[in-house]
């Protein structure tokens, strides 16, 4: 049991020191801007909510938080079950099992614009490797500057490429921790495969999947680096993620009021996701 | 089982494909690039290697790029371990809000704060030098170094701190003495993984650093517009900055799947 300690706060000074200092003061600038209107100069004048009316109202903000939305939820629809699948066909222990780790573990290392860049070469389609053997060898016609399915199936892979591995390392620390006794205990019940991934292995990858999910939400809603090098938003608009689009208006366009709302709303719909998400998942623990 | 064995090995194919590209591009010269496509390098070249290592503007990317890496996991791990112990030990005022509060800050989008993180480091007088963008990077390692120390601290008993503690050791001999050894494995996999979120991270980075403190991610992206797409020379600079990362993976590696397996949730 914990004991109850208040001095416990200046081992945790430092750290709230650092984040505080980090976090508050560009949230409170951020909220600043976000009520005030500009003509440049330095001058400010109040605006009240009427950045927020405008960003909630603009269709643009809807088709970029749409758009958001989709990518996300079509790589968490096949990031998660292809890295637990990928855990379970996993050898447990030997000689392979680091080999297999660290080749997995790679693409998590790489800086977010060299995967962009990477995935750039690999998919041009006269001279990458991805795009010369589509367009010349299977003879399907593919160019993501041009084609929105195009970009869209390509920024969709690239983050199954990035970041799959994240969830299958999660799943598969989830796995190695079940004591052998229970799959010999399912043994004699005379279990099925089924049985044994539905009622042991998936009741034990819960806490970590809890967390891979969760990673990959958070990660995959405010991703920016990789498509942005990758098709820049385009063709068109068809790949402009919210982020892209946040920074668009904040640096692109300098219109600090819009893009400072936009920011707090974007930021709010994050949170609200992650705590609803993050509270479903753990309810059965607490009955 | 031979069907089992498979789903590994074609995932790590294509997890493998992109990568020999991007090595196998470095080695081409221009020309033969742009002449077509070909599977391997026809005429081997370290031309782009060469170019890389000659000229300052571009090592010395690398040379940033680790000195603040290296400053950040020092920070990140050293303040997160009395904290991850206060965590793991003690209840105090507020720890549970803490605790979710400091996990909140993975969840603000670099794009939100890059603005913000402008001119806050330079009001303060730190823009273009190593430490702030180490400093700028603790907003989301602090949080997950906390996050995964706190984990293996729970898996050590709390009887080894009383034992040590009627025995007549300090908190601080006994943290640094006992204590630290006891989770060695812990804190090389929080080391490992803010190193790698400080590595991979470009947006704040660049946002920080116009010419001093520039990392090589962005002066990658900087040659590219610049030179006229050089594809060889940007592939050979992206191999360069895979190697800190397999060298650093390649330490931990009995390790980081238990990394987050013990945090909490």
């Amino acid at each position: 049991m914990k004991t109850s300690n208040p001095r416990a706060w200046f081992l945790v000074l430092p750290v709230i020191l650092l984040v505080a200092f980090n976090a508050l003061i560009p949230l409170m600038t951020v909220v600043n801007y976000s009520v005030q209107e500009t003509f440049g100069d330095n001058l400010f004048f109040w605006h009240g909510i009427g950045w927020f009316q405008d960003v909630l109202g603009s269709e643009r903000f809807h088709a970029a938080l749409g758009r958001q939305f989709l990518f996300t939820g079509i790589i968490l629809a096949i990031e998660v079950p292809l890295g637990v699948a990928i855990a379970l066909s996993m050898p447990r222990s030997g000689p392979w099992v680091p080999i297999c780790l660290i080749l997995m573990a790679m693409p998590l290392l790489i800086p977010w614009n060299v995967v962009g860049a990477m995935w750039n070469i690999f998919t041009l389609p006269d001279i990458g490797l991805l795009g010369y053997t589509l367009n010349s060898i299977l003879g399907i016609e593919y160019n993501m500057t041009q084609s929105p399915l195009a970009a869209w199936i390509t920024i969709v892979a690239m983050d199954v490429w990035h970041w799959t591995s994240l969830v299958v390392l999660l799943a598969y620390a989830g796995l190695v921790s079940i004591p052998d006794a229970y799959y010999q205990a399912a043994k004699i019940d005379g279990a099925s495969k089924f049985a044994v991934f539905r009622h042991i292995q998936l009741p034990k990858m819960k806490k970590v999947l809890t967390i891979a999910i969760l990673l990959r939400f958070m990660d995959s809603f405010m991703i920016y680096t990789e498509p942005f090098v990758l098709t820049g938003g385009g063709p068109g608009n068809s790949t402009t993620l919210l982020s892209i689009d946040l920074v668009k208006v904040a640096l692109g366009q300098f219109d600090l009021g819009p893009a400072a709302a936009m920011s707090l709303i974007y930021f709010a719909i994050t949170l609200l996701v992650s705590w609803a998400f993050y509270t479903a998942m753990t309810k059965d623990d607490q009955n | 089982m031979k069907l089992r064995s498979l789903a590994p090995i074609l995932y790590i194919l294509f997890l493998m494909l992109p990568i020999y590209w991007l090595v196998s591009m470095s080695f081409k010269t221009t020309n033969e690039i742009l002449a077509g496509f070909s599977l391997f390098p026809q005429e081997f070249t370290l031309e782009n290697y060469a170019a890389i290592f000659t000229d300052p503007s571009w090592y010395w990317g690398y040379i940033n790029s680790t000195i603040y890496v290296t400053i950040n996991t020092i920070i990140s791990v050293s303040v997160a371990l009395p904290a991850a112990y206060a965590f793991s030990r003690y209840r105090f005022m507020g720890d549970k809000h803490l605790f979710f509060w400091l996990l909140t800050n993975r969840m603000a989008p670099p794009a939100v704060f890059a603005l913000p993180f402008f001119q806050l480091y330079s009001a303060v007088g730190l823009f273009d030098t190593h430490i702030a963008v180490a400093l700028a990077h603790c907003l989301f390692n602090i949080p997950l170094a906390v996050w995964i120390l706190e984990g293996f601290m729970s898996g050590v008993p709390k009887e080894l701190d009383e034992t040590a503690y009627v025995d007549g050791y300090s908190f601080r001999r006994f943290f640094f003495r006992i204590f630290m050894p006891n989770i060695k494995a812990g804190i090389g996999v929080a080391a490992f993984f803010c190193f790698m979120f400080s590595w991979v991270e470009l947006l704040l980075a660049k946002t920080l650093t116009a010419v001093d403190a520039k990392p090589i991610a962005a002066t990658m992206t900087k040659t590219a517009s610049s030179a006229g797409y050089e594809l060889g020379l940007l592939a050979a600079a992206g191999c360069l900055t895979i190697i800190p990362g397999a060298i650093v993976i390649y330490f931990v590696r009995n390790h980081i799947a238990k990394g987050f397996a013990l945090g909490r949730v």
